[in-house]
């Protein structure tokens, strides 16, 4: 088990390598001297040279490659010109919104598709698969945002149930935080949702087939059982994958949703810093999102790992 | 230099081919998406002609007025035509979904069938910059690009084409992996081909099907991602129509005008609708195990 593990972060390391010189690259391609853009709109010479040392801006730019890397080592990712914060602490402040948004539509994505996944398979080229089928390709086409404007029109605009934007925290008001969070979070799931339905629905037919099945079938369990208790649990494992690797899309997701109901999260804080031509968060967090998706995806391999015993850790056949 | 058993497998690939068009025209619902992105590409080519109003002409006289016989589906803030924007937006859509996957295509599919072909150290570093791309969550790498090569729909499409890249690596690469198995490039390795006359006339067209279907799939996330940019201010710029630059200002206007959002949103969603229906029947056609 070691082994497979070490081998997987070895993997990892080479890509973060690249992931950071991308990400460097990408400030370069900013047109014009960097030294002005970080300034913002102080445009004072003494703070532009306070800057061009700061951050060794006439240095060749391998070296000041390795300087900014020896930086992000040691946990700093700058600061923000617009509020002086370290981006590390603004992406710390900003991440459990998007975290506490993330898990709920987690959640209501995993409500929705597992059991419709499971009837659709259940009850394959029937009119609920059809439907099914045809909700789980809307979910994928339907833009986010625009779902979120169209829910905010019926819900809180025409009906008054839930309100409309705006964030509350959940350690202030529970309640109040779930009202507010509920639309937003499943305007995010959807897509989520789809994605989970149209493989939980293939993996459910795929295991459907298998001689286990038609054994406990012919044992004489009863229909529903042998779905629920034997289909099922094998079923799950590659929806959990899955899963695993929708999570660079829920932040994608969570960047239009921010945005539509006004939460204050990771996803706003981007769109808020672009704008404000506020380059060395808008460098953090990219940097940031790449470097959590390598981690989590490196759990998630090493868990599907403890959990299936049929992975072998050598690399050849178990 | 001709290579021994060339013909009989243009014969195999062109029976191939011709199943999986009968399979897929025996698909209704793939048929009837081919038909609705027919419409909006008719609908973009000929937006000067079929727009009734010039799409970013303000008219301070009619804002915000509601559907009527005058404005089909109403005017926005400025008093433009809502029909006539919706009809010109298709153009951005369209461009963008179309443009950005030729730039994707472009750059995944020759590294796909450099790091498949040639393995070792070479496909190590393609596949290791592969996975760096995928590590950044799409939007959040087009929003930076786009943020730093300037908001434009140019630099939109060019941001979501290098987004895109990766999933065309990952498959070409997968694609020429199990071509390059086969009997017919072992031999015409064996008759001495050079590697790039394999490439071209036996990898490449073996993975042409489902190249298509990503680029199909492709499209209708490209279309999602350009309103999206635009959405957040990052692709087209006002006052040129644009369905996701549309919404962007229709949010502000929900409670005055709600019409103002729903005709660029459901527009999106039946033209991504029609491409993914379309991937999906083009898959089914090419995939014989189904």
């Amino acid at each position: 088990m070691l082994p497979f593990i070490f081998q997987r972060i070895f993997t990892a390391i080479p890509t973060l390598i690249i992931v950071t010189v991308m990400v460097f690259s990408i400030q370069r391609l900013l047109p014009g001297d960097p030294a002005l853009i970080l300034a913002g709109e102080e445009q004072d010479p003494q703070v532009i040279e306070y800057i061009r040392d700061k951050y060794r801006l006439n240095d060749p730019i391998p070296v000041q490659y390795f300087a900014w890397l020896g930086q992000v080592l040691q946990g700093n990712l700058g600061q923000s010109i617009r509020t002086n914060q370290p981006v590390t602490q603004l992406i710390f402040q900003k991440l459990p919104v998007t975290i506490e948004l993330a898990l709920i539509s987690i959640l209501i994505a995993v409500l929705i598709s597992i059991p419709v996944g499971v009837i659709s398979a259940v009850r394959k080229n029937s009119l609920i698969d059809y439907t099914g089928t045809f909700f789980a390709l809307s979910g994928l086409s339907i833009p986010n945002f625009w779902l979120g404007i169209m829910l905010i029109l019926l819900i809180s605009v025409r009906w008054d149930l839930l309100p409309a934007s705006g964030f509350v925290p959940f350690n202030e008001e529970p309640l109040e935080n779930l009202k507010r969070m509920i639309m937003p979070a499943f305007v995010l799931g959807t897509g989520l949702a789809a994605v989970l339905m149209r493989q939980m629905r293939s993996s459910m037919l795929e295991v459907l087939k298998q001689d286990y099945i038609r054994t406990a079938e012919a044992k004489g369990l009863i229909k529903h059982l042998v779905v629920l208790r034997h289909a099922l649990r094998n079923a799950l494992i590659p929806v959990i994958t899955i899963l695993g690797l929708q999570l660079g899309g829920l932040l994608s997701g969570a960047v239009l949703t921010e945005q539509v109901f006004t939460i204050p999260g990771f996803g706003k804080l981007v769109v808020d810093a672009v704008f404000n031509r506020d380059y060395a968060v808008v460098q953090g967090v990219v940097l940031f999102t790449a470097a959590a998706y390598i981690f989590i995806n490196l759990l998630v391999d090493v868990a599907y790992a403890l959990a299936n015993p049929r992975i072998s850790f050598s690399g050849g056949k178990s | 230099m001709s290579v021994q058993g060339l013909e009989p497998l243009k014969a195999r690939r062109f029976k191939i081919q011709n199943r999986a068009l009968r399979r897929f025209l025996s698909r209704p619902v793939a048929l009837i998406a081919g038909l609705v992105i027919l419409f909006f590409v008719i609908i973009a080519v000929f937006a000067p002609q079929l727009a009734p109003y010039d799409p970013a002409k303000p008219d301070f006289v009619s804002v915000r007025k509601p559907p009527s016989d005058t404005y089909l589906l109403g005017t926005d803030e400025n008093g433009r035509d809502i029909l006539s924007r919706v009809i010109y937006g298709a153009r951005a859509s369209l461009v963008a979904g179309v443009i950005s996957v030729f730039i994707a295509v472009l750059l995944g599919v020759p590294f796909g069938l450099i790091s498949g072909y040639y393995s070792g150290f070479l496909d190590e570093v393609i596949m290791r910059f592969t996975d760096a791309l995928l590590a950044f969550p799409f939007l959040i790498l087009a929003v930076a690009l786009a943020a730093a090569l300037g908001p434009s729909l140019t630099n939109a499409m060019i941001a979501i084409g290098i987004a895109s890249t990766p999933a065309f690596i990952r498959l070409t690469r997968g694609q020429v992996l199990s071509v390059k198995a086969e009997e017919f490039v072992q031999a015409a390795k064996a008759s001495g081909a050079r590697d790039w006359r394999i490439i071209l006339l036996y990898v490449l067209p073996n993975s042409f099907a489902p190249i298509l279907v990503q680029a199909t799939v492709t499209i209708a996330g490209a279309i999602i991602a350009e309103s999206s940019l635009s959405f957040l201010g990052l692709g087209v710029q006002p006052p040129t129509p644009s369905w996701g630059g549309m919404l962007n200002v229709a949010k502000n206007y929900m409670n005055q005008a709600p019409w103002m959002a729903v005709w660029p949103g459901l527009s999106i969603f039946v033209t991504v609708l029609a491409f993914n229906l379309f991937g999906d029947g083009l898959r089914d056609a090419f995939d014989p195990r189904d």
